[in-house]
């Protein structure tokens, strides 16, 4: 089983660790994943601020390239962890198949760069390709470490389901859920799995205007895991996990409380229960990471992930 | 008093429009007129659709930013549809607007209610009308004028200039935070880069130059959108 691979620019820079994670848990579970050849920013969300049949075209480079480089003429997969390239590459994928205008403007400008496009890419996120595809039974087997009594706070952001419901309810998803019970963990019981976390356009609190606003999101998200006493929040986005654990001690300062909790990736609770090294996962990289002990099943010990 | 829209009469709609802004007055167009701001608007994919809006508030009350904007997204649809250019392009509503499509999943009629904010955006940047110094729309040029250029984003570098054009007394406050990042490897100063830019620039030009280019379904001419040339 193999995937082209497209890693996006933040799983480049301050999001390395969901990168480090995601390959080592793929490659434990035998999912090979070819990082596609000089590809470009899928545009994000802010291109389409300025000029949305450019940011068309930015996705667009990655579709063909990653056309180009498959064999064979049928679908190619494209793996795509970031929700925020996950989304754009999709929108484009969607718009180019409904909307002429679109299509036409894309294909003259790709053709201009020497590119063609078909239509056979199908995005994928790497949560759907483990829930469908190499499937939660064959994740449980792969279990060397259960987390029983882990609570965890599946937060799956804005962009992961929305607007496009690939593979996922939009407004009740279970499939990160369902990954974490596969791997002993309890997920709990929240309504704010989708609620967005202000980090995808409003820049989060860097953009000083609106720096409040983006705090408040950050803090009913942060407040209401905790309430519920969830051990971490784990995400598949790197702008949710960024935005969620970097500005903590600023949330604190601006609500006169502090809110400390463990924000992690998906890909990093997996590669725990499948028994990696923390530094194979980008442990060392959070900049808070405490989890409680946790009792073996079988009653062998205890194993910390502090 | 206006008289009450009726249904099975044309017209409907700006019967509707008057009810909702009573005392703006109203741009009212025939055929052959040239295209106005709600037409623009409505000119992006699927735009269409906006005219469908039955102003339930769906929109609105599913908005996580709803709270900091001056009108909702309710009310920004019927602004727009009543020709309100100045008031919504002026809006801060349309820079809160953090693109999480939750109006979008919780509209029953279907609209493209983020798209549609997209193209507000696009449409107050080009007219140079956004507020001064505001995060959003620097952002937005500065990292089109940088993945233009090099294929790829810079985040470090990126976060900087944004820091340095808006607020720069905050990347001092912010500066700890900066540190901690780098210490764990996660904050690199190197310049990101595709080798083919010169591929990217050629098809990116070719969208300009291409055959679809009014201004809403294209996006318009990417005027000071800062490719430092």
């Amino acid at each position: 089983m193999s995937y082209s691979y497209y890693p996006g620019c933040s799983l480049k820079g301050s999001s390395n660790a969901y990168e480090e994670s995601l390959l080592a848990v793929f490659e434990t579970l035998g999912v090979g994943l070819d990082e596609l050849d000089d590809w470009n920013c899928c545009g994000a969300t802010a291109y389409a601020a300025v000029d949305q049949m450019k940011a068309f075209a930015m996705a667009a480079r990655n579709l063909a390239l990653a056309e180009e480089t498959a064999e064979g003429t049928g679908p190619v997969d494209l793996v795509a962890p970031c929700a925020g390239c996950y989304m754009t590459l999709l929108k484009t994928q969607r718009y180019l198949n409904k909307h002429r205008s679109v299509a036409d403007t894309i294909e003259g400008a790709l053709e201009a760069g020497g590119l063609h496009y078909d239509g056979r890419v199908r995005v994928r996120h790497p949560l759907d390709v483990l829930v469908n595809d190499v499937g939660l039974e064959r994740v449980a087997d792969a279990v060397s470490r259960p987390l029983h009594g882990l609570r965890v706070a599946c937060y799956y952001g804005c962009l992961l389901v929305r607007p496009f419901a690939t593979f996922d309810d939009p407004h009740n998803p279970t499939t990160l859920d369902r990954l974490m019970e596969a791997l002993g963990a309890e997920p709990i019981d929240w309504p704010l799995k989708t609620r967005c976390c202000g980090g995808s356009c409003c820049g989060g609190p860097l953009v000083g205007t609106i720096r409040e606003a983006g705090l408040r999101l950050i803090s009913v998200l942060l407040r209401e895991a905790r309430r519920r006493d969830a051990d971490i929040l784990v995400t598949a986005c790197p702008l949710c996990q960024f935005n969620l654990e970097c500005f903590q001690d600023r949330v604190g300062q601006e609500f006169g409380e502090p809110v400390e909790l463990t924000v992690g990736f998906f890909t990093q609770i997996l590669g725990l229960a499948l028994g990696l090294d923390e530094r194979r996962l980008g442990i060392q990289r959070m900049l808070r990471w405490r989890l409680p002990e946790l009792t073996s099943a079988d009653g062998g010990g205890v194993h910390a992930y502090a | 008093m206006r008289p009450r829209a009726r249904f099975g009469e044309g017209g409907c709609a700006e019967h509707a429009h008057e009810q909702l802004v009573e005392g703006v007055t109203l741009v009212k167009r025939r055929s052959g007129t040239p295209v106005g701001f709600a037409e623009e608007i409505a000119a992006i994919p699927g735009g269409e659709r906006l005219r469908e809006c039955i102003q339930c508030g769906a929109c609105s009350a599913v908005c996580p930013l709803s709270a900091y904007m001056d009108y909702t997204p309710r009310r920004l649809i019927a602004m727009t549809q009543a020709e309100m250019k100045d008031e919504v392009l002026g809006s801060f509503s349309i820079w809160v607007c953090a693109g999480c499509y939750a109006c979008t999943a919780a509209c029953p009629k279907e609209i493209p209610i983020t798209d549609m904010m997209y193209a507000l955006k696009r449409t107050a940047i080009r007219e140079g009308v956004h507020p001064r110094r505001f995060g959003t729309p620097v952002l937005a040029r500065e990292f089109v004028g940088s993945v233009d250029r090099w294929g790829r984003n810079s985040e470090s570098r990126l976060a900087i200039n944004l820091y340095l054009k808006t607020h720069p007394r905050l990347l001092l406050q912010d500066y700890p935070l900066a540190e901690r990042l780098r210490r764990r490897g996660r904050m690199r100063l190197r310049r990101e880069s595709i080798r083919q830019r010169a591929q990217l620039r050629t098809i990116l030009r070719a969208v300009e130059t291409g055959p679809d280019r009014a201004p809403e379904t294209g996006g318009g001419p990417t005027v000071g959108a800062g490719e430092t040339r």
